[in-house]
């Protein structure tokens, strides 16, 4: 597909180098030559400066023949345009990240009348992501597959764990819990397990099951998933102003932390039900005064990365809460993650992740197959849901004979409504719909699982 | 530095130099010659280096600019040498230097040569001295982007330290795309141009050895009189018309082939280029116009001439050495402007010498009016500080090599007309200077040394000067 990224801030950068990696021809649009330069000179795109909601400036990017514009650019209103001005002149699909409050409440009806593909909000986006979890407090991370029926979930394998030492094969018959273990994360490795893969305690886990299991395999594991009553959140920017409206009708309290009188009132008067605190976040007596010690989770929501940081790791050290860290800036992500900081969040990452998603499908709707894909561990671990068509050299063949490439799990097929764990016997049939768990990125079509 | 990676991308330069001895192998089958077996026997030891290094992609697949300019220096060397073996190896030319000389001649377009017989080569020699203009012309990193999936974004330092020109464009967002777009347009010109020649009834071997000089505008000749052999109005017509065609920036025609061709028309460098050729041509065929029987002769010589030395391709009709002083000069003043950016002649390129006087001009009205703010343009696009500065660059680098290379090869004790051109002659490409350098001689009048410093300057002036001077540079190969 040819896409045309207009706005080359972290997002932007992120979804060129995904989707030039993906086989799609990018070209990219922005005011600020140098960022062009270096990133045409460090991705295969083509790059135009200049304002890319000037006609002039789409038509030298191709936009006659593009399938696709994304406007990522700082500004709501730009990114409006841009897509308003490529709907005309290119008669393409358009996204538009629009992240204004203000605009929140009819952003179905800007969709629509600007003929917007995708509205995309990034603190939006995010606040879920922190609402799901808050909700489901055991897991780092929580995706939904087959429209809900399949969860996958990623956690840290506690210390006194029976898991600890454990081969992968055995979980199943000692634990009698029917979840499928797709990825271990041990130190910086990212591995696939097969049947004598071992799990020791610290491993990050991704697996995958439906809703009732998950629940029963953490309580076997030993993890209580304790119900979140009271959440702390620190910072009273747009991303906790989304959290606090979507748990405002759950049993959850929510605190709000803000330095800032004036926001504290706004926030109060915006969510009635929250207890707003005015305050330093980094005022160690202040936190402990207002239960840190005791709140179920805790979520550090600043703008400053390094604060965050430096909060959950105190968070971490005063209480068992659950951990969530919102990071901004997407560097030294190995380090970050080396760290116990719960739950981490990049905005950015999101938005690149649900823009991406997109992409797959409105691909799908042109050849390719992807259903949905989740990144398991950033770059270097995806799972993605395939609609099985009738391919002869798949369909119909067991999978022990198929030729898969290394590094790659058939985890579920689903047919007629049912699940099944693949065993070697098991064959693909048309109309199928399998999750496949890889180490491989950029896979577009379920043939691409084999060699 | 990311040796690995370098040595795998001089794997595939091997790989793809055996490749291309083949067709060599296939003419001195068709004439029955037995030189042909060198031929095939360094394309094996080629293929077989090449496997080797080839065998397994390396692991670190990290490549930044340095690793760019570094393999594409290295990589014409490499391919120079393993060029120069069957030259050497089947005694046709017997001194290693010389071989070496004529192989870098062929690949960086310039055609310059050592031979004072040419034609007591055997045809298959012969093919492979045109053919290097050919494979040389567009680049041979650019036909690798072409062919091989290389993933990653990489490939943009080849492309930059390959591609002449001031800033280099895709035309596609993939550079993989773009080469292939480059080199179907390449492919094409080239036919059209073998065609027309036959229909003027040239045989095939002259018409393609002909073409591929013109193609990558180098200027081996097959006869010893260059293109004064075939004399006929049109098949040296022809040659004028390619010779121009190909020292014009590729995008232009993409440019045509897709919907913008009034884009094209107005491309400034394009203009400018046509400008200079028909200015000269005019003030050429005015200037000699007494020596030849008609104004029409003198007009076809001159633009013949002006074609030759502006696209830096180098073949010759006559031997404008016994000229007017007038009409050289305007010849060598053209040797330094070459051709358009992005096009396979070599020189200083018109896009950086109208911006140079653009520049000139701006500073001008700076002097007159202190506080003025202009930004230059190039083709309608303000032309950045950072294109401005490599082209400031460029000059003071071109200018320094250009004065050692003189005065190193004034040691050999020719006449300064003669050292000066020859040294423009090879650094800009060309070939034939004047007076000793003139067309009707040759190179191997000078010394070994000499040879080695203008091989330098073929290979610098091919590749715009940085990526043999970073080869050459002790900081390119230290740690960090």
């Amino acid at each position: 597909m040819k896409i045309i990224i207009v706005g080359c801030g972290k997002v932007g950068t992120t979804l060129a180098e995904q989707l030039n990696k993906e086989h799609h021809d990018i070209v990219i649009i922005d005011k600020n030559a140098g960022v062009v330069n270096s990133i045409s000179e460090r991705i295969d795109v083509m790059g135009v400066v200049g304002n890319g909601a000037v006609n002039k400036v789409q038509l030298d990017a191709g936009i006659e023949d593009t399938d696709l514009l994304i406007a990522t650019t700082n500004s709501d209103e730009l990114n409006m345009l841009c897509c308003l001005i490529a709907k005309k002149a290119g008669n393409c699909h358009t996204i538009a990240r629009i992240r204004n409050p203000e605009y929140d409440s009819q952003i179905s009806y800007i969709r629509e009348e600007l003929g917007l593909s995708l509205a995309i909000n990034p603190e939006m986006a995010a606040a879920m992501e922190i609402a799901r979890l808050l909700r489901f407090p055991s897991a780092i991370k929580i995706d939904t597959f087959a429209k809900g029926k399949k969860e996958i979930l990623k956690f840290i394998v506690p210390d006194h764990s029976v898991l600890n030492n454990m081969k992968v094969r055995d979980v199943l018959v000692r634990l009698k819990c029917n979840v499928l273990i797709c990825a271990i994360e041990h130190n910086a490795e990212v591995i696939i397990p097969g049947g004598d893969s071992v799990i020791s305690s610290g491993d990050k886990i991704s697996f995958i099951a439906s809703p009732v299991e998950s629940n029963e395999f953490f309580k076997q594991v030993g993890i209580d998933n304790n119900v979140i009553k009271t959440a702390m959140l620190v910072g009273g920017g747009k991303i906790t102003y989304y959290v606090a409206k979507m748990l405002e009708n759950t049993k959850i309290k929510v605190k709000i932390l803000e330095q800032n009188a004036e926001r504290c009132n706004e926030l109060s008067e915006l969510l009635p039900r929250a207890m707003v605190i005015n305050g330093d976040a980094s005022d160690q007596e202040l936190l402990l005064q207002e239960g840190i010690g005791q709140t179920d989770a805790f979520a550090s929501l600043t703008g400053f990365d390094e604060e965050n940081i430096m909060l959950s790791l105190y968070a971490a050290s005063q209480s068992k809460a659950k951990l969530i860290t919102k990071i901004n800036r997407i560097a030294f992500e190995n380090v970050i993650d080396s760290m116990n900081l719960g739950s981490i969040i990049y905005p950015k990452l999101i938005t690149a992740e649900t823009i991406l998603q997109y992409v797959r499908a409105m691909q799908n709707s042109m050849g390719s197959n992807v259903e949905t894909l989740y990144k398991i561990v950033a770059d270097r671990a995806e799972a993605l849901e395939f609609k099985v068509v009738n391919e002869p050299c798949i369909v119909g063949i067991p999978l022990e004979k198929l030729e898969l490439r290394d590094n790659l799990l058939v985890a579920y097929i689903m047919r007629n409504g049912r699940f099944i764990s693949p065993r070697g016997k098991d064959t693909l049939e048309e109309g199928d719909r399998v999750i496949v768990v890889t180490t491989v990125t950029g896979l577009n079509d379920l043939k691409d699982i084999l060699r | 530095m990311n040796k690995k990676i370098i040595i795998y991308v001089l794997g595939w330069i091997l790989n793809i130099e055996a490749v291309f001895m083949l067709p060599p192998c296939v003419v001195a089958l068709i004439y029955k010659e037995t030189s042909g077996i060198w031929f095939l026997a360094v394309a094996a030891v080629c293929g077989g280096i090449g496997f080797l290094c080839t065998r397994r992609k390396p692991t670190n697949m990290v490549f930044f600019a340095k690793e760019g300019f570094v393999s594409v220096a290295l990589s014409w060397i490499v391919l120079s040498f393993f060029g120069a073996l069957p030259f050497y190896i089947s005694k046709e030319i017997p001194v290693f230097e010389d071989a070496m000389f004529e192989v870098i001649s062929g690949f960086t377009t310039t055609g310059a040569s050592i031979l004072p017989d040419v034609e007591s080569l055997s045809k298959c020699m012969l093919f492979w001295r045109s053919f290097t203009h050919w494979i040389g012309g567009m680049g041979v990193l650019v036909f690798i982007l072409s062919i091989l999936p290389l993933a990653g974004g990489y490939n943009m330092y080849i492309m930059k330290a390959e591609s002449p020109g001031p800033s280099v464009g895709k035309l596609v967002p993939r550079v993989r795309t773009t080469a292939k777009i480059l080199y179907g347009i390449y492919l094409f010109m080239t036919a059209l141009e073998v065609v027309l020649l036959m229909i003027g009834g040239m045989s095939l071997f002259d018409s393609l050895t002909i073409s591929f000089g013109t193609a990558g505008t180098g200027g081996f000749g097959i006869k010893n009189n260059s293109m004064a052999f075939y004399d006929s109005y049109y098949l040296q017509g022809i040659v004028t018309v390619f010779m121009i065609l190909f020292g014009v920036n590729f995008n232009v025609y993409y440019l045509f082939l897709t919907r913008h061709p009034k884009d094209a028309l107005f491309s400034e460098e394009a203009r400018a280029y046509l400008g200079i050729i028909g200015v000269s041509i005019l003030l050429i065929t005015i200037n000699i116009h007494r020596g030849f029987g008609s104004v029409f002769a003198a007009f076809h010589h001159a633009a013949f001439q002006v074609a030759s030395i502006i696209t830096t391709t180098g073949y010759s009709t006559v031997d404008f050495d016994l000229w007017p002083e007038f009409s050289k000069g305007i010849l060598v003043v053209l040797m330094f402007i070459g051709a358009c950016a992005g096009s396979t002649g070599g020189g200083i390129k018109v896009s950086r010498v109208v911006i140079l006087l653009k520049a000139v001009k701006k500073e001008l009205d700076t002097l007159i009016h202190p506080r003025s703010v202009k930004v230059l343009k190039l083709e309608g696009k303000p032309v950045e500080h950072q294109v401005m500065r490599s082209i400031n660059t460029f000059l003071g680098a071109y200018i320094v090599i250009f004065i050692v290379s003189v005065l190193i090869v004034s040691m050999d004790n020719f006449d300064f007309t003669t050292n000066f051109t020859a040294i423009a002659a090879t650094f800009n490409n060309i070939g034939p200077g004047l007076a000793g350098a003139g067309p009707a001689k040759n190179f191997s009048l000078f010394s070994t040394m000499s040879k080695y410093v203008m091989m330098f300057d073929m290979l610098a002036g091919r590749l715009e000067i940085f990526p043999m001077l970073l080869l050459f540079a002790p900081s390119t190969w230290k740690k960090n």
